[in-house]
């Protein structure tokens, strides 16, 4: 089985235009691309994505594009847009996804660090942006767009669409017909593919530049341990600026040459999911917890034999589930109890989900709370996570099929090497570590050891069995004031599994007790308080009810007796908590644009509220300033309570 | 449709005037609209605005005045009428089929485009087929006014469990179905927040752009007015009191008087 992949892969073409080029003379018309459109799936076979791209390449190069040139690449996940990547690797040039929703002091730092001329947008919203900024970026001339909606009237200097561009491209190639074959056969392994810019945690983003090699390594390696082949399905609608997305719509979909399938808009996902029926599915954690959270209103809704059956069947499936997903022995009266619940509960349940074909789902991005991924392996879903970052093209650790962990995300991926350093920090060395950071030699040296180690800054344990458990960002990681360790991502995503917390931060280094913030999540606790009857006027009002934080204060205790049962976490059981006014937003700067919470900076904003949880008030004012999605400002203020919660048993613990 | 400048009238009413018993609805009203334009009818409650847009679209009957469209001149007609001659409407408060899903809403203003009869839609085969491609043909016009008006993740939902906002946008849809040469919309922004007026405008301005349709719209927001219309009418108590370009009418005595409410 493994030699004649490694004879195929050795004499497989090693860059990804060369390898689009041989998808389209092999398998000509097999697909290659989908978008819904219209309300119709319209495909794009091999050989006319590879015509596509040949127009856009040979018109971009009448514009002046040249070798190492970058294109930025800005909007929803639209076929033509992935075919910019194509693009601009086949000139040699570098594609620069951003994230479209970046404010536009943000979009304007990246498109200025990467010295962008060109750039590809999806519609006039980002053209919008783009000629906004132009004072700023005296560099960028063109601006192709994909959706001539409401364009007609623009005359500005550079501005032109994609329909456009290619016309301009088959006057090229007609003159020029060699042109785009050279072009395509001077691109070098070693040349950078993809810069992807970081999400800036902290400071501002870096671009990450990866090489074709390093992202065809990791793009290989993954195909091979999951066995992907190009009959795979995948529903691309993650942003195409994470390096996620990039790994798996771009990369893989050039090693396997499977096929993308485009949503019509961000909106409609889960209906194109359902009628995809991808094989092959790749969410981060927060979209599976939203899947489960509106399975979860809907049960509680259901009628009274619907929720019997549910509440049986899903108490068979965590007993026995995720064992037979597994291959493990399972008794057989839990055996046909199991596919007896497949049949009625489990099938259907990932028929709705649009899970029924998934052979291979990923969650990565953030950390994935146990309970939350144990429930979608217990109904059959194959849900495994990988670790890995944009560094490290998204690829250090997988979880292999039948040898799944509930609380590691798995073993060391082909072709990378993984180590501990003596502070806990996971490194990693292998073929998909960054080339650099470009233009900035200063911290790829600060990443990159002596001994070529890429520091993750993430803190971790490997097992006995070679499996990497990761417990929180190296530097996140502080010690109580006890002397205990305060890992405080493990305490929010154990909150955050509870379908009534949306997001939690908890704050505790150095101090002597751990307290939260809460964001609740309007929809469930909203539909929670419609059926008690219990009136609320928004949000914020919402939030600050009693009986709120009595539901919350049921998560907290729940999860408290949790840690109280883990070693060394004991001391980091949550003693009094608040509810947030007002749900943290990347437009506020409070969450990063994947998600993720800027600790540092919520605690810096919040800092009133912070005082108030350790000086023992039982409420504080705060009044916050919001920005809507038109860039306006506006203020909301409340008063927020302060609720102890219980932590009892962690002193029996102690005091046994 | 590349070049939806303003053009010549399209639509012309002369000396309109319409009573119920004594009351006297509208007096004496003439005004026109050019091809492409977006022309507003404003005035305080109660001024007969909406009975205007009644007349022209044949709902009212004047007693006086008449009407010319693309040169053709009327003294009354019947709304089928006015429909077939390409003029489609919007209403202030919502007319759609609330239990029908979104498309089926939509679907039915292309009622007009399908010439297949009862048993050839009821019975799809033999030389009745045809009614089958005609449902996908106008199934391909419906599709693009849902991609046009972003309304893509509602396509199956029944109209009445939508907002208000998305309901006006059906509505809308429905009334772009026909591929009217003329719209008018009754208070196409009545009731909704700002970012769903901004949506809103951003439509109407590329429905003249894309469709190349004429819009003569009713409006109380006097800033979308402003914003959008090439030239405004503004009516009181029946009577015409101004008409002319934004600013125009923002100077005029008459208009200033009438929306501060001076004594009459």
């Amino acid at each position: 089985m493994r030699l004649p992949l490694l004879v195929n892969l050795m004499s497989a073409p090693n860059t990804f235009p060369a390898l689009l080029l041989n998808h389209a003379a092999q398998r000509a018309n097999a697909p290659a691309t989908r978008e819904k459109y219209l309300g119709i799936w319209q495909t794009w076979s091999w050989s006319e994505v590879a015509t596509q791209v040949r127009y856009m390449a040979c018109g971009l190069a009448s514009l002046g594009f040249k070798p190492h040139n970058s294109l930025a690449i800005i909007g929803d996940n639209r076929p033509r847009l992935y075919w910019s990547f194509n693009v601009a690797q086949s000139l040699r040039g570098v594609p620069v996804p951003l994230y479209q929703d970046a404010v536009s002091a943000e979009m304007a730092f990246v498109m200025d660090n990467a010295e962008i001329e060109f750039a590809v947008v999806e519609d006039q919203e980002q053209v919008d942006k783009l000629l906004e900024m132009r004072e700023q970026l005296p560099r960028l001339k063109h601006i192709i767009y994909d959706n001539d909606r409401g364009m007609r009237h623009y005359t500005q200097a550079g501005v032109i669409s994609i329909d456009a561009l290619i016309e301009l491209g088959k006057a090229y190639d007609k003159a020029h017909s060699s042109f785009f074959t050279n072009s395509v056969a001077t691109v070098l392994p070693t040349d950078p593919s993809v810069m992807l810019y970081t999400s800036g945690t902290t400071g501002k983003p870096k671009g990450v530049v990866q090489t074709h090699a390093a992202m065809i390594g990791a793009a290989t390696g993954g195909v091979a341990f999951d066995k992907l082949t190009s009959a795979d399905q995948v529903l691309s609608y993650l942003p195409m600026a994470w390096v996620g997305d990039n790994l798996f719509s771009q990369s893989q979909w050039l090693v396997a040459g499977f096929t993308i399938n485009c949503p019509e808009s961000a909106a409609t996902v889960t209906t194109d999911l359902r009628e995809i029926g991808p094989t092959y599915y790749f969410a981060p954690p927060r979209v599976f917890e939203n899947l489960l959270t509106t399975v979860n209103i809907r049960m509680e809704d259901a009628g009274w034999v619907k929720r019997k059956l549910f509440a049986h069947y899903m108490a068979v499936a965590r007993r026995c589930g995720a064992e037979i997903l597994s291959n493990k022995s399972v008794g057989l009266a839990d055996r046909i109890q199991y596919s007896l619940g497949n049949l009625l509960i489990y099938g259907p349940l990932k028929n709705v989900l649009g899970l029924s074909r998934v052979r291979v789902a990923y969650t990565a991005g953030a950390a994935i709370g146990p309970d939350l991924f144990r429930f979608y392996r217990s109904i059959g879903v194959n849900l495994k996570q990988l670790y890995g970052q944009t560094e490290t093209c998204a690829y250090v650790c997988l979880q292999p099929d039948g040898d799944v962990k509930l609380d590691t995300v798995g073993i060391a991926a082909p072709g990378m090497e993984i180590k501990i350093a003596d502070n806990g920090e996971v490194l990693v060395r292998g073929a998909s570590v960054l080339k650099e950071y470009y233009k900035r030699p200063d911290a790829t040296a600060e990443v990159i050891n002596a001994e070529g180690y890429f520091m993750t800054g993430d803190a971790g344990v490997i097992d006995a069995d070679g499996h990497l458990k990761i417990i929180d960002r190296a530097k996140d990681v502080g010690k109580m004031a006890g002397g205990a360790m305060f890992a405080p991502n493990y305490i929010e995503n154990k909150l955050k599994f509870f379908p009534y917390v949306k997001e939690a931060v908890v704050f505790g280094d150095g101090k002597n007790e751990v307290t939260a913030f809460i964001n609740i999540d309007i929809e469930a606790v909203g539909n929670w308080a419609e059926r008690r009857g219990l009136p609320y006027a928004g949000y914020v009002d919402l939030a600050g009810k009693k009986e709120t934080y009595d539901i919350i204060a049921e998560c907290i205790e729940s999860v408290n007796a949790d840690l109280a049962k883990e070693a060394g976490m004991a001391d980091t059981q949550i003693a009094k908590f608040l509810v947030l006014h007002k749900e943290l937003d990347p437009d506020d700067d409070e969450l990063t644009r994947t998600r993720k919470v800027r600790r540092g900076f919520v605690a810096e904003k919040y800092a009133v509220l912070i005082d108030a949880l350790y000086s023992g008030k039982t409420h504080q004012f705060i009044e916050t300033m919001v920005k809507f999605e038109d860039g306006r400002t506006g203020k909301v203020s409340a008063d927020l309570q302060i609720r102890e919660c219980s932590t009892s048993v962690k002193r029996v613990a102690k005091a046994a | 449709m590349n070049n939806n400048k303003i053009g010549d009238v399209i639509l012309k009413v002369d000396n309109i005037s319409l009573s119920f018993g004594g009351v006297k609805a509208l007096t004496d009203i003439s005004f026109d609209v050019r091809e492409h334009e977006v022309r507003a009818i404003i005035g305080p409650n109660g001024a007969g605005k909406s009975s205007m847009l009644n007349c022209i679209n044949g709902v009212y009957t004047p007693q006086q005045g008449n009407i010319t469209f693309k040169g053709q001149t009327f003294s009354h007609m019947n709304s089928r009428q006015v429909a077939e001659m390409g003029v489609a409407r919007t209403f202030q408060n919502l007319a759609l089929f609330k239990g029908m899903s979104v498309l089926d809403n939509i679907m039915s203003g292309r009622n007009l485009h399908i010439k297949s009869n009862l048993f050839a839609q009821a019975l799809r085969f033999g030389s009745w087929s045809s009614a089958e491609k005609e449902e996908i043909r106008n199934r391909e016009f419906v599709e693009t006014i849902i991609d046009f008006l972003e309304i893509q993740p509602y396509r199956k939902t029944p109209v009445g469990q939508l907002s208000y906002g998305l309901q006006k946008r059906v509505d809308l849809g429905r009334a772009l179905a026909m591929q009217p040469q003329v719209l008018l919309l009754d208070e196409p922004m009545a009731g909704m927040n700002i970012e769903e007026k901004q949506d809103m405008c951003r439509f109407i301005l590329d429905v003249t752009d894309q469709f190349g349709t004429t819009v003569v719209l009713i409006e109380h927001d006097m800033g979308v007015v402003m914003d959008i219309s090439d030239r405004v009418v503004v009516l009181d108590y029946g009577k015409k009191i101004g008409d002319g370009t934004p600013a125009e009418v923002r100077a005029n005595q008459d208009v200033i008087n009438a929306y501060l409410g001076t004594g009459h």
